[in-house]
């Protein structure tokens, strides 16, 4: 029986566990460069932080809560190497503690050294200031936040991040807080990375394999907050204005009063991969929370305001973001610093990839010009920790700058593709011209991706930007009163369609035709080549009451109401159908197709067709696309998709196209059909009435597949 | 920093560890030292938490380091007495599902009895 210790305490074993320097009352030696930010080490904490154009440089250390601070430390000159100072400080309460730095330099053009403000460190891992989602408003008695250490030993347990093949993706992009906040969720922590653990299964049930989650980095959802003529309160719910780029943010965790929201992050990441999850985060490196010339002094300008920022040449901010100011991405400054931030996100928590908010900002120069060959981009395309992560672009900029098709890609960007989202929806509403679009998203927009492949393609019809699903076939316009602004913001362009009522009705013909519009827009996204993205809540119709810019509505507006009626529970069991038969069927996460013979069976892998089989009418007022995948599956066997898409209001009669001897159509889906008819999720589908005819309802999607045939019964 | 004690007997298949005061940055080295000693091969962990009123990151990144060390050494672990609060923490950031929770001692040298049975045989 023997009794079996190690030892507790890390011992000091090393020569540099010990101060050479007393300053301030703390022991202190010369610490290290890098890694940046504040690290714990044997005995106490390395502090790196680093300005180009400052001249010296103070830590400032306070225990948690407190106004003022307990040591003031300056950095010693011979503790600078370059632009960097470094110090490893003893003996610190680490768990109590919250730092900051004062920084000065000259007062030279486009500098804003502010001695008198407590700075937050660029690449600190956790803040403190908003631990507790909307709990406190900034009161002007102390900067809101202030940096703080994490231990970084989280227990992974042999977690790794998934390498899901881009093309079998399916993401619903979803708000780590809108998703649980609402009381309906039934979720233990509502509003946080714990509670959304609590929805996995709903995940897996509808079969998305990558979940994309709206900004998670620290932001403050007090910016900018108001209240609007109800006296609503209404807050930065969606985040896209970044405090910190390497914290998540204390409010979306249970635990961010302990401290404990980087251990909550990563326990969400894990128990995403374990059930096949992909996780990709919405990253806005365009901006900063620290707004123009009026806003307030967080961190990057009172160390390096021309570094960080596009300025013009009176020092005033540029403003490509649309909020004030623009990050200068392509400054060698900024390059590291985001590289740091994405290589941080994607080794430390394991994340699978990133969607850029307004990423063509990421291809301007220091003087805000797109540039042909950006150095941000390639560097990020061609990184060795993130050569696994999927990188997404939205591929535009509120500075005029519009690249969908085109954004400088180098092998690995994806972009968000826009094109896809206004050809499916004027198409559905039934908009003249647009077969011949409709054809191209169907097949994964060669025309913009051919060089790139389908996986470039993010197919989407909604996202948070704009309206639900539901909305889209419920108001033509948008209706954003309660944001506070006269209805003046928001997109006016969302070719919505109501079907003949605005808003709430109880018409059953308006209902109806709603439900079947919804569903030909799911069939339409779900059966396209490329990688299709839901919006969370869209598979059982969440509806934001015609708002289109939600994104200061934390309230049931934003929230995803989990109480589902009879037609929620249908519409989910549909789109969840749809996945499946995206996932049955490899020929619809295929390349682009070529038109020849690729599977053998005497068919082009694609064909087109129209009411006549063979004979497609791309006329500007045809609404009927039909068309046709010939290919095999995994193991070999033949595999034809038929997919018919009818905008036209009235019906059609089909002449399918002939299958190869001993093969017969079977319906997969028909959005015209009730519910369970609509869609079928045994394979291999329902057996036609007649075999070589199709009766199209009005404004309805078809979907066939081939079947050996059977002798009839 | 906060008074600490720390009290183990010894049961024919366990040896029980119970922890009175605050396991934070201060304590928590202390701590950890006290119940790797206290380890015994061929005997089940048991942790009494009930005295801990507040744990911090560091008190429970202990008791992980516990929980492996235990692992390395085949000893089944069981937690009891952890405080509602403190169950809501470990939950949220998975620390929870290192660890058996028990009500009482006596459940846990039942339910760590059975595990420990199926370890061994």
């Amino acid at each position: 029986m023997t009794a079996t210790t190690v030892a507790a305490a890390t011992p000091r074993r090393r020569v540099d566990s010990f101060p050479t320097d007393q300053i301030s009352g703390f022991g202190v030696r010369c610490g290290r460069s890098l890694p940046f930010g504040a690290t714990l080490v044997p005995g106490g904490v390395n502090f790196s932080i680093f300005s180009i154009t400052a001249t010296s440089m103070v830590l400032v250390l306070f225990r948690k809560g407190d106004n003022e601070p307990f040591a003031e430390i300056p950095f010693p000159e011979e503790y600078r190497i370059g632009g960097c100072w470094s110090m490893t400080v003893y003996d610190l309460p680490v768990e109590d503690l919250e730092y900051g730095y004062r920084a000065d330099g000259p007062d030279a053009p486009g500098n804003r050294f502010t001695p008198s403000t407590v700075l937050c460190d660029p690449y600190a891992r956790a803040y403190s200031g908003r631990e507790t989602w909307g709990a406190t408003r900034y009161d002007g008695s102390r900067p809101p936040y202030r940096s703080r250490l994490v231990f970084d030993d989280f227990d992974w347990d042999g977690d790794t991040p998934l390498r899901t093949p881009m093309r079998d993706l399916v993401i619903y992009e979803a708000h780590v807080r809108g998703l649980t906040a609402h009381p309906s969720s039934g979720v233990r922590h509502p509003g946080t990375f714990a509670g959304l653990i609590e929805k996995i299964p709903h995940l897996e049930a509808l079969g998305v394999n990558c979940i994309e989650l709206l900004p998670v980095f620290e932001f403050d959802e007090f910016e900018n907050s108001r209240e609007n003529s109800d006296g609503q309160r209404l807050l930065n719910y969606w985040g896209y204005s970044t405090v910190g780029f390497f914290a998540p943010k204390a409010g979306f965790a249970a635990t961010g009063s302990h401290g404990m929201q980087v251990d909550e992050f990563k326990n969400l990441v894990r128990s995403l991969h374990r059930r096949g999850i992909e996780v990709i985060l919405d990253v806005v490196f365009n901006h900063t929370a620290e707004g123009n010339e009026n806003g307030p002094s967080m961190s990057f300008r009172g160390l390096d305001n021309a570094e960080y920022y596009i300025l013009g040449e009176g020092g005033e901010y540029y403003n490509y973001s649309g909020t004030g100011n623009t990050f200068n991405c392509n400054n060698p400054v900024v390059r590291e610093f985001i590289l740091d931030s994405l290589r941080y996100w994607a080794s430390e928590c394991h994340v699978d990839g990133f969607r850029f908010d307004l990423a063509s900002i990421l291809g301007r120069g220091p003087d805000g010009a797109p540039l042909d060959n950006p150095p941000l981009l390639e560097t990020l395309a061609g990184d060795p920790i993130l050569r696994d992560c999927k990188l997404i672009a939205e591929a535009w900029d509120a500075g005029g700058l519009y690249q969908v098709g085109s954004f400088p890609a180098y092998g690995r960007w994806a972009e968000w593709n826009g094109r896809f989202r206004d050809t499916v929806r004027r198409f559905v509403k039934g908009d003249a011209g647009q077969a011949g679009n409709l054809a191209s998203a169907l097949i994964g927009s060669p025309e913009m991706y051919r060089q790139r492949g389908t996986e470039a393609s993010i197919n989407f019809v909604t996202c948070h930007d704009g309206f639900t699903l539901a909305d889209m076939v419920s108001y033509n316009d948008k209706h954003n009163e309660a944001n506070g602004e006269d209805n003046r913001d928001g997109a006016d362009d969302n070719n919505s369609w109501n079907c003949g009522a605005e808003g709430i009705t109880s018409d059953s013909e308006v209902l109806d035709l709603r439900s079947r519009q919804v569903r030909n827009a799911l069939t339409l996204l779900l059966t396209s080549l490329g990688v299709p993205m839901l919006l969370a809540g869209d598979e059982f119709g969440r509806t934001q009451g015609g708002n289109n810019n939600a994104y200061c509505h934390d309230d049931p507006v934003s929230w995803v109401d989990w109480d589902l009626g009879e037609d929620h529970r249908t519409l989910q069991r549909f789109t969840a159908g749809l996945v499946a038969l995206r996932r049955a069927h490899p020929c619809l996460t295929a390349e682009h197709p070529t038109g020849t013979d690729t599977a053998g069976f005497g068919y082009p892998d694609i064909s087109w067709h129209g009411a006549g089989a063979w004979q497609p009418d791309w006329t500007e007022e045809s609404r009927l696309v039909a068309l046709m995948h010939s290919s095999r599956t995994q193991d070999g066997r033949p595999d034809f998709v038929y997919i018919a898409a009818n905008s036209y209001w009235e019906d059609i009669d089909l002449e399918l196209p002939r299958l190869p001897d001993g093969l017969m159509w079977r319906r997969a889906v028909d959005t015209s059909r009730p519910s369970p008819e609509d869609v079928c999720l045994d394979s291999p589908g329902i057996r036609l009435t007649t075999p070589d005819t199709y009766h199209l309802p009005a404004r309805t999607t078809l979907v066939l597949v081939s079947d050996e045939q059977t002798p009839a019964l | 920093m906060t008074d600490l004690r720390i009290r183990r007997r010894t049961t024919e298949s366990a040896v029980v560890v119970a922890v009175t005061g605050e396991l934070d940055s201060s304590t928590a080295p202390e701590a950890q030292e006290r119940i790797a000693t206290a380890m015994m091969t061929d005997h089940a962990l048991v942790l009494d938490l009930s005295g801990v009123p507040y744990m911090s990151s560091a008190g429970l990144r202990m008791m992980l380091l516990v929980y492996r060390q235990a692992q390395t050494l085949s000893i089944p672990v069981a937690l009891v007495g952890v405080q509602d609060s403190l169950l809501a923490v470990m939950e949220a950031t998975g620390f929870l599902e290192f660890f058996t929770l028990a009500d009482s001692v006596t459940d846990a040298l039942r339910d760590l009895g059975s595990i420990s049975g199926a370890v061994t045989s």
